[in-house]
């Protein structure tokens, strides 16, 4: 069985390079597969100012790089491919890609999560005209001019901040009366000039013709509706997990987040997942570091068990 | 690729007799960069029939808006000097890419 993998884990970002790291430095021979950009959501993020130790080089696309050389100096075996079908019930478990097919004695699901869309209407038809969900990517293109950020999380507070780098004014739009973000990150939004706010709202549809305009902001207290002029909307109105790939294989909660025990296990035998696409009360790539790492031991363990 | 900027868009996108495939991308945008490479190898497979252009958003910011792109990454097809299609974020992936490509070789 010496072209069998002892770990393959799916998805690149924080989650599946740490498992990546773990496996590889206790030697086992670990595959790590990633369809789009290492990194995952951390590589689109400027400031990763809450991880451990990153006070000095704290962008997201710097960290997860480190991350990505550091499995890879352990041995860890890195391929940008997309896993297209997964077979996970027998002993040996097999791993379809675009250009290849693996054995695994272990999976580790690394898939993580992706923005959701709001769903109101001109959003898909104005993705990339000023539609956005990447602050990183896209913010250039708003030098001294007007942005909304939809949503009062962490992510959609930390990217308005970012933002006001750029943009002539940011507006965020909320649906309730106060943010969800963390309190350092409330005070930074509440202390820049740049940044006004929009409370007890939600955007109810985006308007332009061939690019964004205006969006249309109704009060949810006083069904009040308005139109706002701008030149970009960028939203950060939640996370979805990743996890098509194995629906109906593993058990997941109703949003479609996989079920694992605090050994990162799965329903299936020899199967963790890690990091964001699973069921856990906070997801932050801290987390998913800690995730893939647990992931990882517990995968040797069941390998030592079992083969 | 060939680098487009202000200057060359004219002669080397509109002008061209080719079908061109431009790739809008961006020095801070990560999926770009990681999408690149997949491009680069879909110019060698499709490159004597379809020109293969990128252009630098971050320098050429008044160009990439002027073409109604404001969302990274980009990949347009231009024909007969018109920009005919375009893929972005999301559906901008290797497998959608060479999809477009084959409508235009």
């Amino acid at each position: 069985m010496q072209d069998v993998y002892d770990i393959i884990a799916i998805g690149g970002g924080p989650a599946g390079l740490s498992a990546g790291l773990y496996g590889a430095r206790s030697r086992a021979k670990t595959l790590i597969l990633e369809k789009g950009k290492w990194g995952g959501q951390a590589a689109t993020t400027e400031e990763l100012e809450n991880y451990p130790g990153s006070i000095e080089q704290p962008t997201g696309p710097e960290i997860t790089a480190r991350m990505k050389r550091q499995a890879e100096e352990f041995g860890a075996e890195t391929r940008a491919e997309t896993v297209t079908k997964l077979e996970l019930d027998g002993k040996i478990k097999r791993v379809i890609t675009d250009s290849a097919e693996y054995r695994a004695k272990t999976v580790i699901i690394a898939t993580g999560a992706k923005p959701r869309l709001l769903g109101c209407p001109g959003e898909l038809e104005l993705r990339g005209k000023g539609v956005s969900y990447c602050a990183t990517c896209d913010a250039d293109f708003f030098t001294d001019l007007r942005v909304v950020v939809v949503g009062g999380g962490d992510s959609a507070i930390q990217e308005a901040i970012y933002l006001t780098k750029f943009a002539e004014k940011v507006t965020v739009i909320h649906r309730r009366d106060e943010l969800r973000a963390a309190k350092s990150i409330q005070e930074r939004a509440f202390a820049n000039p740049k940044i006004d706010f929009i409370w007890d709202s939600v955007v109810t549809e985006i308007k332009g013709d061939g690019i964004v305009e205006s969006v249309v902001v109704k009060n949810v207290k006083t069904n009040e509706i308005k139109e706002v002029q701008t030149d970009g909307v960028f939203m950060f109105v939640g996370y979805d997990p990743v996890s098509e790939l194995v629906k109906g294989m593993v058990d997941m909660d109703e949003k479609g987040y996989i079920i694992t025990d605090e050994n990162m296990s799965t329903s299936i035998e020899g199967v963790f997942a890690a990091g964001d696409v699973r069921v856990k009360s906070l997801r932050q790539v801290v987390t998913a570091a800690a995730d893939g790492a647990i992931a990882a031991v517990r995968a040797e363990h069941y390998i030592s068990e079992n083969f | 690729m060939l680098e487009i900027n202000a200057e060359n868009f004219e002669a080397e996108v509109l002008q061209s007799d080719k079908p061109v495939l431009l790739d809008f991308w961006g020095t801070k945008c990560e999926p770009c960069k990681a999408l690149m490479p997949a491009v680069e190898k879909l110019a060698e497979k499709y490159g004597d029939k379809i020109k293969f252009c990128k252009l630098n958003t971050a320098e050429n910011r008044r160009l990439a808006i002027s073409q109604k792109v404001l969302g990274l990454p980009t990949i347009a097809m231009y024909k007969d000097g018109e920009k005919v299609e375009e893929l972005t974020q999301d559906k901008a992936t290797p497998d959608n890419i060479e999809e477009m490509l084959k409508r235009y070789v």
